[in-house]
């Protein structure tokens, strides 16, 4: 059994399914961060078999969480301060993300114009739909 | 600043005094003769297209305007891989308004989002084309009197015709419009028109595979290329192409006051007999496109000229 220690600020982001928490540590730009990060990668979980789950050691305006909902809202988000939970925050879609996921459409303007946002709206909140600001494709697949 | 990207950009209440605009436009055209004197217009089409650039560009010079811009992406500076965004900042010191065709799709929306000067999305890919669909508008709206209370049917190809969808979204906002959908199975409407647009606005639809069928009750008949290269085989195309010809011998089954349009350019789907019948109105529709192209500069340079 590992122990990794608590944190004293931060969060804990619970309840990932296994194996994508490598996914999440670079979709939220953890590696840009200097902080503290810990992924416990198959643990035992009484709800899900196997879980992973990232504690991260960091101020907590530091991180973006609105990309999480998109990636999965089931997971548990835990706010740490002075060691403690102290609130759990719910997950929700996001109206818009940004720079998350790539439009796959070739004729997409976003597949030649240098430096452009690569943006997605949220159009259908109960099918979880994204389309492409640009060329409102709808998006399919899993975030990059 | 005004941009137009999208038919839905106006809504039913602007569209009904951009319309009249149009109208008023018809009716008096020199009192709007010098209502754009000292402006420019850019027209910046990436792609060819002669129609949509001199509708564009007649607009401009009725309303007294100059006109300015490059017709292919070779006689640009994107030849020498200038961004959009870096080419629409320029234009915007050259020019008071700006009318961008491009072959990508979104790419309307990106120069509108570093531009300084209002733009106008005169066809981006397969994505949009807005000023096709206020032109469709104008016309039906001109010569029937009204957008609402009517049949359509849109003939050709529904799959790959972005004109058609766009003018299925323009029209669902119109109380008791039915549509009768004349395609082959292989180019009938995508589904998420189908399902996302007509089913999910409960809106009255039938679809055929004749004109033949069709044509007795509608008030518009609204015809589009078939297109060989749009076929898996070539004996699906040969077997299917003369059912979308529009000739005498089906106008003569129509009603009396139905009005046959077309986007234009036309190839062979509507027989040139067919020119001469009062209900042809597809060469009217391209005059319309000037006037609403006119009411559009107009509306999106602040412009006012009292209607009468």
């Amino acid at each position: 059994m590992l122990n990794i220690s608590g944190i004293h600020e931060g969060f804990v982001l619970d309840h990932i399914k296994s194996g994508r928490s490598l996914q999440i540590y670079h979709d939220l730009k953890l590696d840009k961060l200097d902080c503290t990060v810990a992924i416990i990668m198959n643990a035992k979980s009484n709800k899900m078999g196997k879980k992973d789950i990232i504690k991260v050691e960091c101020p907590i305006e530091a991180l973006d969480l609105d990309i999480l909902g998109f990636i999965d809202h089931n997971i548990t988000v835990n706010v740490i301060k002075g060691d403690k939970i102290v609130e759990k925050k719910p997950l929700a879609l996001p109206k818009q993300i940004k720079n998350v996921i790539r439009c796959k459409n070739p004729r997409c303007i976003t597949s030649i114009e240098q430096e452009l946002d690569h943006i997605f709206i949220l159009t259908d909140e109960e099918k979880e739909v994204y389309r492409c600001k640009y060329c409102e494709e709808k998006y399919a697949g899993s975030a990059e | 600043m005004r941009h137009l990207m999208s038919p839905l950009d106006f809504t039913v209440e602007e569209l009904q005094e951009l319309l009249l605009l149009a109208q008023d436009i018809e009716k008096h055209p020199d009192k709007y003769a010098h209502a754009c004197e000292g402006k420019k217009l850019a027209t910046c089409f990436y792609e060819p297209s002669t129609r949509t650039r001199l509708s564009f560009e007649a607009a401009m010079l009725n309303l007294g305007g100059n006109v300015l811009g490059f017709h292919s992406a070779n006689s640009s500076s994107a030849a020498k891989g200038e961004s959009v965004s870096d080419t629409i900042r320029v234009i915007s010191c050259y020019a008071d308004i700006c009318a961008i065709r491009h072959p990508k799709e979104g790419a309307a929306l990106v120069a509108s989002q570093k531009s300084k000067i209002p733009v106008i999305n005169a066809g981006d890919g397969g994505h949009q084309h807005p000023t096709q669909t206020l032109t469709d508008l104008l016309t039906i709206y001109s010569l029937k009197g009204r957008l609402d209370n009517m049949t359509i049917g849109l003939c050709g190809d529904l799959k790959f015709g972005r004109t058609v969808h766009s003018l299925i979204n323009a029209l669902i906002r119109y109380p008791n419009v039915k549509f009768v959908l004349i395609s082959p199975e292989e180019l009938r409407i995508p589904s998420y028109i189908r399902e996302d647009v007509l089913e999910a606005n409960n809106i009255e639809f039938v679809e055929l595979e004749r004109i033949e069928e069709a044509i007795p009750q509608l008030d518009i008949l609204y015809m589009t290329r078939v297109q060989r290269e749009r076929f898996f085989n070539e004996e699906d195309y040969v077997r299917l192409k003369d059912f979308y010809v529009l000739n005498q011998e089906k106008l003569n089954r129509a009603k009396p006051d139905m009005m046959v349009l077309h986007p234009l350019p036309r190839v062979n789907e509507i027989s040139v007999e067919v020119d001469d019948d009062p209900r042809a109105a597809y060469f009217k529709q391209a005059q319309y496109g000037v006037y609403v192209r006119m009411a559009l500069i107009l509306t999106l340079l602040g412009i006012d000229v009292e209607k009468e």
